[in-house]
Formats: C-alpha cells, structure tokens, sequence
C-alpha cells in the first residue's frame, strides 16, 4: 500500500480531546491506533465534574430541582422528572392527571429538542450542513414553547423578554414533587397544536433527504455494531440499545406519567450500526410527536399541584425511580435520612454508561469515523462527569 | 418487612444461595437484599444466569460515617425479560486494612466504570477489579469528596500544580 497512513504494523499513540469541535462537552480519548485503525481506546472524564451529587445534600428536595435541570442541557426535563418521580415515590405523593399530561408533553417535546440538537450535530459532524441548519431552527421553535410556558410565571412586564431572563430555554424549571409550578399560559396548548401538526412534515423535509443519501448510507451503514448482547452488558440504554433489536422502553415497561394512557410505537433497529441508531431517533421524534398531540387532546382539568405542598417535606427510606430520557434510562436513588435534604441522592446517567461502551464501538474502526462513533451515543458531558 | 417474606424471587434466592443473603426487604418499593459482602460477586452471576438480571442499571455509594463497616455499596439490577429490578448491597470497610468488595465486573462489564467511581468518590476498594483507578477526579487528588466528612467547600488539592503539569487534563492519566 502506497498511503502512509494505511501503513499498518506500527501501533503509536494518539490523544483525542479534550476540547474537540465534534465534542459537545469536554471529553479526552486516549487512542492507540495502528496506521489508520483503532486499536484501542480509553475515555478520559471527568473534565466538567462538579461534585453536584455532594451539591445534593446540602439543599432540599424541592430546591434540589434546580441542580437537576444542569445535568443535561439538551433535555432538563429528563432529570427534572426523574428526581420529581423519586421524591413523589418516597413521599407516597399522587401526582394530578392534568400534571401528568402537562409533563408528559413537556417531556416529550424535550425529547423532540434533544433529538434535534443530535440530529443537527451528527449530520454537521459527518460533513452534512442542511439538516444542521434544519434540524437547529426546527428545535428553535421548541425551546420557543419552553420559554413561553415559564413567560405567564414570572408575570413580566416585557412578555419576549421574560422567558429568557429566567433562561428558561434549556431549563424548564416548571416541574414539582408533586406536579408543576403553574399551569399553562393562555394560547400555549394552541401554539402548541401548530407545531405538532407541522413537524412531521418538516421532519420528513429534511431527514428524509439524508435517509436516502448515498454518502450519509456510505458513512454510518453497518459502523459501530453493537449487538443486543453486548449493548446490554455494557449498560447502553435508550434508542442506542433499541437499534440493536432490543425492544426496551420504560415507557412501555413502566408506565409513569401520563405514557401509560397515550398510544405509540417503540421503534427498533435491526443491525445496531450508525444508521440504526438514527433511523430509530429520527421515529422517536415523529411517535414523540404522535404523543404529545394524543394529551394536548386529552388533557384533563384540574389543579397542576397536589396538595400539601411537599416542599419542605422531611423525606425518609431509599427508593430508585428511573424514567426513559432521550439518551436512555436516567435514574435517582434516593436515600432519605428523615430531614428535608437528601441524605444521598446518586443519579443514574446514560452518558456515563454510553462512554463506557465507547472503546467496544471503536475497535477496529477508521480514525476518521471516531466523530460519527462519539456521535451516536449521543452523550452529554456534564451529564457524565456529574 | 412486609411483602419480602412471600416474594417467589426472595425465597427462590434463599434457597439457592443460603447464607449469602443477610436480609430481605422491600424498600422503595423494590426488593432489597443485604448480601454477605464476600460472596457478592457469586451472588450476582447467579441472578444474572438463573434469573435474567442481565441489566446492571446502576452501582453507587452511600456513606454512613456512625456505621461499622462504615460504607455501603448498592447495586440496582433488572431484568428486562421478567421486567422487575432487585437492589442489592454490601457493606464495606474503610482504608487499606478492610477487606475489598468482590468486583462484579466479571459479571456485567457496565460495572467497570460505576466501581472505579466509588472508589474514586468514596475509597472503597474492589477486588478483581481490572483497573481500579480514579474516574472523575485525577490521579494524586488526596481524598474522596463525597464522604460525609469531606468539607463541602474543598481542600487544597495541588489542582493548580496539575493542571500545568499533565496539559489541561484532569481526568487522571491514561
């Protein structure tokens, strides 16, 4: 072989990171690589490690929420009700249906963001520009909803400008042990109901393009496999482990919220590559979709919030409540020592696990298809490092 | 407690295992066993072979300073085909002369990186481990900052010393 770089024989060293244009976050790879292959790679964390789980035990439960939505910035509602669902569990509380129905959409619809930032990403990662600018101005309108649901609350003079303020774009900070901060504001759930019945032709506008597309099939057919096996061994979770062919959802295993009650399919892969993995998120967004317009038409009246409020509550006993966020199974385990604080509060973070099932991805892989590996665990840094 | 006597898993397990379990209970609405810390490692290959939990959802510390042995380590399993979770824990001593929790990484690899976290975060060693080395913070950081008895506002640690040295790393070495 005449290319050097395909020369092989040789194995040397090669530091990846930790500050990467492909890298949302901060992330070192410590490579071994022979020629132009993988031999070997080790992920380095810890780079953005706060000690938020030492933060935890300082605060009440309630307040405990803010530290939740800075997990992870693509979807603060994952955690928010992740850590609302395991104080409620540890308190015996019985969340309202109009809240469960609320929280389910605002879930959902982060759900739709999140996917959009990875979509937007990946694509860009692996040299496709329009679905970024697509797929950005389309989670836009998204985090727009978002920011209008927080408007009414903060009851500012200036409405455009409220929302922001209160940064509520990526922070949802509207989600309670025991239900939600306030209701809707008037003309949300119509808004709403605009951008539902527009998205997925939208979607279809500018994923269906890629689908199709000979160089992104060139680029993510049949790289990274990851069998059913493997995926679960390794603790992957979420669309990862789902385009392996593992039909694992908790939504569907443990109804909470309001998913119980709304009808959608959990799609599946069938050869656990690159492309699965975007096949099964780009379905995600339209059944997510599907389900945040079955409860804008259902949505119960009712208070929001149950009562007592529980935000001083004095929380005793342990319990894990683990709920299905966009990246795979975000989880708390909660250990209440009878006070207001949590006496341990450890979450459950997909990222975590994903990285660790990095090296498995990369083995024998190109040295330039390592952006689209990282990329296809759809990992969040901070969510990672704590 | 209540609920854990009748459970067909619980007594399935006793059955098996015997003295490997200390305790059942259900907490948290989940089933809990205290096991006996040697024979975790035994105890979780056969949950996972006989009984499908091939799912290591999660592994963390709990520190509880009052207590002998003085740390707890939790396990949270499931099983995607029965569709139920199982906690289990040990307890764990404290520094070099306390005997090390089996490593379970023999059993599901997703235990690799949880362990080297308490370990890193609490100083609990596991034995069989194939890399227990820090995982969040750098190699050389003095201490585990979430026992109860590390300061909240930090010790001075020679970040600033690190930092120079290892090149804007500070996730241990590689």
């Amino acid at each position: 072989m005449s290319d050097p770089l395909l020369q092989r024989g040789e194995e040397i060293e090669l530091g990846f990171g930790p500050r990467h244009p492909a890298i949302r976050g901060v992330l070192r790879l410590s490579l071994r690589v022979d020629g132009d292959r993988i031999v070997d790679c080790r992920p380095v964390i810890g780079h953005v490690h706060r000690g938020v789980e030492k933060l935890f035990e300082l605060q009440p439960h309630a307040d405990n929420l803010s530290h939740t939505d800075r997990l992870d910035f693509g979807s603060a509602a994952a955690a928010n009700l992740a850590y609302a669902g395991a104080v409620e569990k540890l308190l015996g509380i019985v969340v309202p249906p109009r809240a469960r129905y609320l929280r389910t959409i605002l879930a959902e619809l982060q759900r739709i963001a999140s996917h959009l930032l990875w979509l937007g990403t990946h694509a860009a990662d692996l040299g496709a520009m329009p679905p970024f600018f697509a797929a950005f101005g389309e989670r836009d309108g998204v985090l727009e909803l978002c920011e209008r649901y927080l408007e009414d609350y903060f009851e500012s003079d200036n409405e455009s400008e409220a929302g922001q303020e209160a940064g509520a774009r990526l922070r949802l900070d509207g989600i309670r042990p025991g239900g939600l901060s306030h209701d809707l504001p008037a003309g949300w759930a119509e808004r709403c109901r605009e951008f539902v019945e527009s998205f997925p032709a939208r979607l279809n506008g500018f994923a269906g393009p890629l689908t199709e597309n000979r160089l992104w099939k060139k680029r993510t057919v049949g790289l990274g496999v990851l069998s059913p096996e493997v995926a679960v061994d390794l603790g992957v979770t979420g669309p990862a482990l789902r385009a392996s062919g593992f039909a694992w959802d908790l939504r569907k295993a443990l109804p909470y919220e309001a998913y119980g009650e709304v009808d959608f399919d959990v799609p599946v892969g069938r050869n656990g590559d690159t492309y699965d993995r975007y096949l099964v998120r780009v379905e995600e967004m339209r059944q997510a979709n599907r389900i945040v317009a079955q409860c804008l038409d259902r949505l119960p009246d009712g208070p929001v919030l149950a009562e007592p409020s529980v935000l001083e509550a004095k929380v005793e006993g342990e319990t894990y409540h683990g709920i299905e966020g966009p990246r795979g199974e975000i989880g708390f385990y909660l250990v209440g020592d009878g006070t207001a604080n949590p006496y341990r509060c450890h979450f459950r973070a997909p990222s975590f696990a994903h990285l660790q099932a990095l090296p498995e991805l990369c083995r024998g892989e190109l040295v330039g298809d390592l952006v689209a590996l990282i990329g296809t665990l759809d990992v969040a840094l901070e969510e990672a490092d704590r | 407690m209540e609920g854990a006597a009748e459970d067909p898993l619980a007594m399935a397990l006793r059955e098996e295992l015997g003295e490997a379990i200390e305790s059942a209970r259900i907490l948290g609405g989940d089933l809990t066993l205290q096991i006996r810390r040697e024979t975790i490692a035994e105890v979780c290959a056969a949950l996972k072979s006989k009984h499908g939990f091939t799912y290591l959802v999660d592994l963390c510390g709990v520190d509880f300073p009052g207590r002998e042995p003085r740390f707890e380590v939790v396990y949270h399993l499931c099983s995607p085909a029965a569709n139920r979770r199982v906690r289990l824990k040990v307890a764990a001593g404290e520094g070099e002369a306390a005997a090390a929790v089996p490593s379970v990484t023999g059993v599901w690899r997703a235990a690799n990186w949880p362990e080297r976290e308490v370990w890193d975060l609490y100083g609990v060693r596991f034995d069989g481990h194939p890399d227990l080395t820090r995982i969040l913070l750098w190699e050389g950081f003095n201490g585990h900052p979430l026992r109860k008895d590390f300061p909240v506002e930090g010790i001075d640690t020679g970040a600033a010393a690190a930092t120079v040295k290892v090149g804007g790393s500070g996730g241990g070495e590689a």
